[in-house]
């Protein structure tokens, strides 16, 4: 566990002493919950038309990818035309792009940021590294398969695929959201046990909490 | 790069002298000179920049080869001194106090090769390697593959075909 969330006495401005055990006063411990559907059908197909339509990415690039959200940002592709925008922190952003390769070090960090985004979200492993390892089949430090740690809704290959295949991809999402598939971060809560236990398997230095809420 | 190599052979005992262009040169020597030559590079002859410290796995002659790449920028030259230490407990002196880039070089090759460098700043501390408890990755005895496939989960159902025979059989089928 690191030092910084370890129960300890910190001392204020004012002097006054108090203490602080971070587990407890920083994160939830509760692990996460299914979200129900609404109460009716043609409810949940609206917030579901909504949300297929404000797709707002987190803008964590892990690899090489990341290079393919500059043009689409830019008015070449622009993607904001789609209802697509990038966001600088996971509580704003609902979809998130694996892009490329996963180092175990990034891999870390991916989990916290996706643990942090609010509900309903998704994920999308994009290039052949995030589907049995690409290039990167043999290397000691990353990770072959993206839907062992964390729920994917949708693999775009290619290495890299082009700016107009994640456009298609945006358009795929949006449909599988409408149709009420894209599920994942209810199933990332079903079957927390076995993502944390396939995280942990890789992650040898696990110093957080198991839920970075 | 002769006349430099003429010129340091008079104060240092060196070993032999590899042009690879007109502004590339490697000097081999000796671990005990390493230090007195650096310092006569940098101060002397203006050879001011560490370019890149690395190392090579000879693991047939149980050593490792480290190379110190110097570059003068004023006529544009380049200079490497490369050295020989043995592999078993590889230990080399550290040069952070002539170039304090040299800690963020030999942080690298302590979590990579295992060579240490003692008193070199947060030297034992991970790098890019978090939790790492193999051999240090970069050692040619170190097996990657096998180590993937026992750590990672594989996609079931990766083939690898031998690009020429492939495309034999696919443009050939009869053989001819």
């Amino acid at each position: 566990m690191k030092e910084e969330l370890e129960k300890r006495i910190i001392k204020g401005p004012d002097g006054l002493e108090f203490e602080v055990e971070p587990l407890r006063d920083y994160y939830c411990e509760a692990p996460p919950t299914v979200m129900p559907a609404a109460y009716s059908k043609i409810v949940e197909d609206l917030f579901n038309w909504a949300r297929s339509e404000s797709i707002w990415i987190l803008g964590f690039g892990t690899g090489c990818g990341a290079i393919e959200m500059r043009p689409l940002m830019t008015p070449r592709f622009d993607a904001y035309r789609f209802g697509v925008q990038w966001r600088p922190t996971p509580r704003q952003s609902n979809l998130f792009i694996i892009s490329g390769y996963l180092s175990v070090k990034t891999l870390k960090r991916v989990i916290r940021s996706y643990e942090q985004m609010q509900n309903p979200k998704y994920v999308i492993g994009l290039g052949s590294c995030t589907i049995n390892g690409g290039m990167y089949w043999d290397s000691y430090n990353t990770i072959k398969r993206l839907d062992q740690y964390l729920p994917v809704d949708l693999y775009i290959a290619g290495c890299m695929p082009r700016p107009e295949a994640l456009l298609a991809g945006f358009a795929d999402l949006k449909k599988l959201i409408r149709s009420g598939k894209a599920e994942g971060a209810n199933e990332y809560a079903e079957k927390f046990e076995w993502y944390k236990a396939n995280q942990k398997r890789v992650i040898n230095d696990w110093d957080m909490p198991d839920y970075n809420w | 790069m002769h006349e430099l190599y003429e010129k340091l052979k008079q104060y240092y005992p060196l070993g032999e002298l590899t042009e690879q262009r007109n502004n590339l040169a490697f000097i081999t020597l000796k671990q005990e000179q390493l230090r007195p030559v650096l310092l006569h590079l940098r101060d002397k002859e203006n050879y001011t920049h560490l370019v890149i410290l690395t190392a090579v796995d000879w693991l047939e002659d149980n050593c490792f080869q480290l190379t110190y790449l110097l570059s003068n920028r004023t006529n544009a030259t380049d200079i490497g001194l490369r050295l020989m230490i043995p592999r078993d407990n590889a230990t080399m002196e550290s040069i952070h106090d002539i170039w304090p880039t040299a800690a963020t070089y030999q942080r690298e090759l302590r979590e990579m090769f295992g060579i240490d460098f003692p008193e070199s700043p947060r030297v034992n501390e991970d790098f890019i390697l978090e939790g790492w408890n193999d051999i240090p990755p970069y050692r040619r005895d170190f097996d990657t593959l096998k180590f993937s496939e026992e750590t990672f989960a594989q996609r079931p159902g990766r083939e690898t075909k031998d690009p020429a025979e492939h495309m034999k059989q696919k443009l050939y089928p009869d053989g001819a």
